[in-house]
């Protein structure tokens, strides 16, 4: 008996796991036209335990607080060896998974696999790309430079703009009345803790609904295969789909790796209060759509302030984009055309709206 | 009949009571105000008569109360010309151009009047007027120079701190190229016209007009203002050292100063100018147009040659610190961190300009000090650069190895994935 | 394809697989882990951040003399005043950012670029500097001297 399979029955004798695990052996990948899409959830998981990972490392070092927070960056960068490795590998892990996740969510949205019984899938994945926005911006602040001072004094600007709720919301986040240290405690604690904390739960709910429910088909071709069965071409997950999940992790940890060393992130000038924001402030790529939606709005639409007609319209997408798998019926008709209408919409005006706001001064 | 007496009586007595609250109450609404009928009429007169009341509002005479009758006598509360404008009153008129020096002065040179107003304001200006050109020239009975109203204006005169004012030092430049730049005013005069077009050609222009550094020097920081007369020959230098001393100190000490002196040269201006004062380049010691020292100097003897060594080692050192930033923002712009050197280069470039001011001791020696203490700098800045490019390929080449590996990682996993499939 | 050109390949290939995924796994996951190590071990230099350094030690200044040391990316002025008391200030001259230095003869700090002068609490007090040079707190500990930024009130 080979060593490995001495070391699997031992620990299977003692886990129990061999009937959990049995279920994975017999799950299969669905093979069609449209199937690499499926490796976008997993590249999504790997970049978030790279953070994981990453995140842990640069906490050895970091210290939060506004008279330290720039400086033990500076100094993981320049003193710590390869510390400007794992610094760029999770700012730009950061900025791919983003884009993965949005990725992700648009091909679920295209590929319809949010209908029954996937609808709490969809919901946890959903709130898990809320959590992942709220990664980045609470991240973002964590280096204490000038324009992530700036771009949370606007970003915390705009969500005190909620009617009734906002103020209190905004100080919550801002650990205050204005961004100040006690803002970058409580963000250092979001990015660190909470968030990580509930990720992690909805993480694993989401993952285990997927193991269970198995892989979603395209409508018309899952009509296809029920008619004639013999037509279904598929693919065991373990080895073969995991090895090209493998593949593409490991191409991806390239790409990291290349980005970290070419394109290092750089470090910018130490915040300071005092000094007025610097001429076109603008947040980073994932929010400018937002943003630039609400400096499109005229100040004052009919006699509601654009600002505020502006968030509450993002809060109601956000709730649309919840709720949506419980909008559409089952059933094969009209209903699920205005989603996909809906779908390419949003896909053209969130690309559109980014580059436009890129591009703006 | 008796009580209809009564209540007129007390009707009449009421009346008056009435009149002389009004009185009182018009009074008091106009109590602070001190009465200035001269305005009445003068505000609507064409010039050279008309004065507004927003143009007098703005005087700082008015704003400390005074009238028009301060200055031109008469009574100011009169609403009556003849006897606001009476002899009897006091009342003098235009004042004559001759007597103004002597009118201002009669109180600002008053110190126990004007203390009543700002006790720390000089009164000394009357007694400067006198020794300068303008008031010796006015003595000997010039009309046609500047006597107090023509610098500060007059009946919206501001103080030289608001930025308004004609003497606030952004402005005195312009003050005084109102006469001092107009060449057919200025005919029968003996001195040049195109100071003021030459200072705004200076550096010190520059920095007082454009930077709005309130320090950088106009007309009255080097002539004086009350008393303004051009620096004497010899006295040159102590005006500009008041500013750069280290230029200053290294030319008192230097060969320069006892030639310049037994020449009669007046010092910092034989090779800087006076009026307009040039940004000094490395080229003032070369041998082109810009050139100071070959004016005099003779090319082949031993002045000459300490002249070439002088610009030479300027050139050494700027052409490093020019390498070592070079090389520096390469390796910045790769995304190596190296402010520590960017910083570094700072104390470099400062040794440059030590030894640009250090020129004006015209010691190779003591240039050379400065000099190789720069240089020294430098090299280690640019040592520094360079270990950060060698880091940045170590960083690639280390990127390359780990793709390298990644790339047969990717190979044997596609090689087995085809083996298992077959 | 001949009997003999299916059987050989076989181990060949299971080789060059082997050489592949193995020798390629090994070295990939050498190169991840070989940073990673260097990164847990601190480095000699312990930073204590930019609020805070050792400026001199506590025998390095004579009485009435000031030394120049590096703060954050900019540059301070540590002085021992006659009476052995320690200042320390921004060394960046409000008026055109020379380097200001410390004048044992006037006992005041003096920038040689325009003669701007300030006295020992960094106050400009003559010649063209606009402000005050931004004072810093100075902290004796053991036979180190500390210089630490004012905190925010």
């Amino acid at each position: 008996m080979s060593p490995l399979r001495k070391v699997r029955d031992w620990l299977d004798e003692r886990l129990q796991w061999d009937d959990l695990i049995a279920p994975l052996r017999e799950k299969t990948v669905p093979l069609h036209r449209l199937s690499y899409w499926y490796f976008l959830g997993g590249i999504s998981l790997f970049l978030f335990v790279i953070q994981v990972l990453t995140g842990i490392l640069l906490l050895l070092y970091y210290r939060p607080g506004a008279n330290e927070a720039f400086e033990s960056v500076q100094y993981i960068m320049t003193r710590v060896q390869f510390g400007w490795l794992i610094r760029s590998i999770h700012s730009w892990s950061a900025n791919l998974m983003i884009f993965t996740v949005f990725a992700h969510m648009f091909s679920v949205l295209f590929l319809k696999a949010y209908r029954k019984p996937r609808e709490l899938t969809w919901v946890s994945g959903v709130l898990l790309l809320f959590l992942v926005m709220g990664f980045g911006f609470s991240g973002y602040l964590l280096p204490w430079n000038t324009l992530a001072f700036f771009a949370t004094k606007v970003g915390t600007e705009i969500t005190g703009q909620v009617p009734i709720v906002g103020k209190p919301m905004m100080i919550f986040l801002r650990g205050g009345e204005d961004v100040t240290g006690a803002t970058l405690t409580r963000f250092f604690g979001f990015h660190v803790a909470v968030l990580p904390g509930i990720a992690t739960v909805l993480l694993l709910l989401h993952l285990l609904l997927v193991q269970r429910l198995g892989m979603s088909i395209p409508p018309k071709l899952e009509v296809q295969w029920t008619a004639n069965p013999a037509a279904k071409r598929e693919m065991k997950f373990l080895p073969n789909f995991l090895l090209r999940e493998l593949m593409a992790w490991y191409l991806a940890l390239g790409v990291l790796g290349a980005l970290a060393a070419v394109f290092p992130w750089n470090l910018g000038v130490k915040a300071d209060p005092f000094v007025s924001a610097p001429a076109g402030i603008k947040p980073e790529w994932y929010f400018l759509f937002m943003f630039q939606t609400l400096k499109l709005i005229p100040s004052k639409v009919w006699f509601i302030d654009g600002e505020i007609l502006g968030v509450l319209a993002f809060g109601l997408v956000a709730l649309l984009w919840l709720l949506l798998p419980f909008l559409e019926s089952d059933q094969p008709s009209h209903m699920k055309r205005w989603i996909t209408g809906l779908a390419v919409f949003a896909l053209a005006y969130t690309v559109g709206m980014s580059v436009y706001g890129y591009l703006a001064k | 009949m008796a009580i209809l007496r009564n209540k007129l009586r007390l009707f009449r007595a009421a009346r008056y009571v009435g009149l002389a609250g009004f009185v009182v109450l018009a009074a008091c609404l106009g109590y602070g105000q001190t009465t200035n009928s001269c305005l009445d009429c003068h505000s609507a007169l064409p010039d050279p008569l008309g004065v507004t009341q927003e143009k007098f509002s703005q005087d700082i005479h008015a704003q400390k109360g005074l009238t028009c009758a301060s200055c031109h006598g008469g009574d100011p509360t009169s609403d009556d010309p003849d006897n606001a404008m009476s002899r009897k009153a006091g009342w003098k008129g235009k004042i004559d151009h001759k007597q103004i020096p002597a009118l201002c002065g009669s109180c600002h040179s008053d110190p126990a009047y004007i203390r009543q107003f700002n006790p720390s304001l000089r009164t000394d200006q009357l007694g400067q007027y006198r020794t300068s050109v303008h008031g010796k020239r006015f003595a000997a009975g010039d009309t046609k120079v500047a006597v107090c109203t023509d610098c500060h204006g007059v009946h919206d005169l501001r103080a030289p701190s608001d930025p308004r004012s004609t003497v606030n030092p952004v402005n005195v430049a312009n003050t005084c190229a109102r006469c001092h730049a107009d060449a057919s005013y200025m005919k029968g005069y003996s001195i040049p016209t195109d100071q003021f077009a030459k200072y705004n050609t200076s550096v010190h222009h520059q920095a007082l007009t454009v930077r709005g550094d309130l320090s950088a020097p106009t007309c009255s920081t080097c002539h004086g203002n009350h008393g303004a007369v051009p620096p004497g020959i010899d006295k040159v230098q102590n005006v500009c050292s008041n500013c750069h001393a280290f230029q200053a100190q290294m030319y008192e000490k230097s060969t320069h100063k006892k030639a310049f002196e037994a020449a009669s040269l007046p010092g910092c201006v034989v090779c800087h100018g006076n009026h307009g004062i040039r940004h000094p380049t490395d080229a003032y010691l070369g041998t082109g147009p810009d050139a100071v020292c070959m004016r005099c100097h003779t090319p082949g003897d031993p002045c000459d040659q300490a002249r070439a060594e002088l610009l030479y080692s300027l050139g050494q050192l700027d052409e490093a610190n020019k390498t070592a930033d070079q090389v520096l923002r390469v390796a910045e712009s790769s995304g190596m961190e190296v402010s520590e050197a960017r910083l570094g280069q700072d104390q470099a470039r400062d040794s440059l300009t030590k030894a640009r001011v250090t020129i004006h001791s015209f010691r190779t020696d003591l240039v050379d000090q400065d000099i190789q203490a720069g240089l020294k700098i430098a090299a280690m800045n640019l040592h520094a650069g360079k270990a950060a490019m060698v880091e940045r390929n170590y960083r690639r080449f280390g990127l390359g190895i780990s793709l390298i590996a990644i790339g047969m990682v990717l190979a044997g996993l596609r090689l087995y994935i085809k083996k298992i499939e077959t | 394809m001949t009997v003999d050109q299916l059987s050989q390949p076989e181990p060949t290939r299971r080789r060059v697989i082997g050489f592949f995924l193995g020798g390629g796994l090994l070295a990939s996951l050498a190169s991840f882990i070989y940073p990673v190590l260097r990164y847990l071990v601190p480095p000699a230099v312990a930073d204590l951040g930019g609020d805070e350094i050792v400026a001199a030690k506590l025998t390095e200044l004579k009485l009435n003399s000031g030394k120049i040391f590096r703060f954050g990316n900019r540059p301070g002025l540590l002085i021992r005043t006659a009476s052995g008391e320690y200042r320390a200030m921004s060394a960046t001259c409000t008026h055109l950012s020379c380097t200001v230095q410390y004048r044992d003869d006037l006992r005041q700090v003096w920038c040689a670029c325009h003669n701007g002068k300030y006295d020992l609490n960094g106050r400009n007090i003559s010649g063209p500097p606009p402000r005050p040079l931004e004072g810093f707190e100075v902290q004796v500990r053991g036979d180190e001297i500390f210089v630490r930024r004012r905190r925010e009130a």
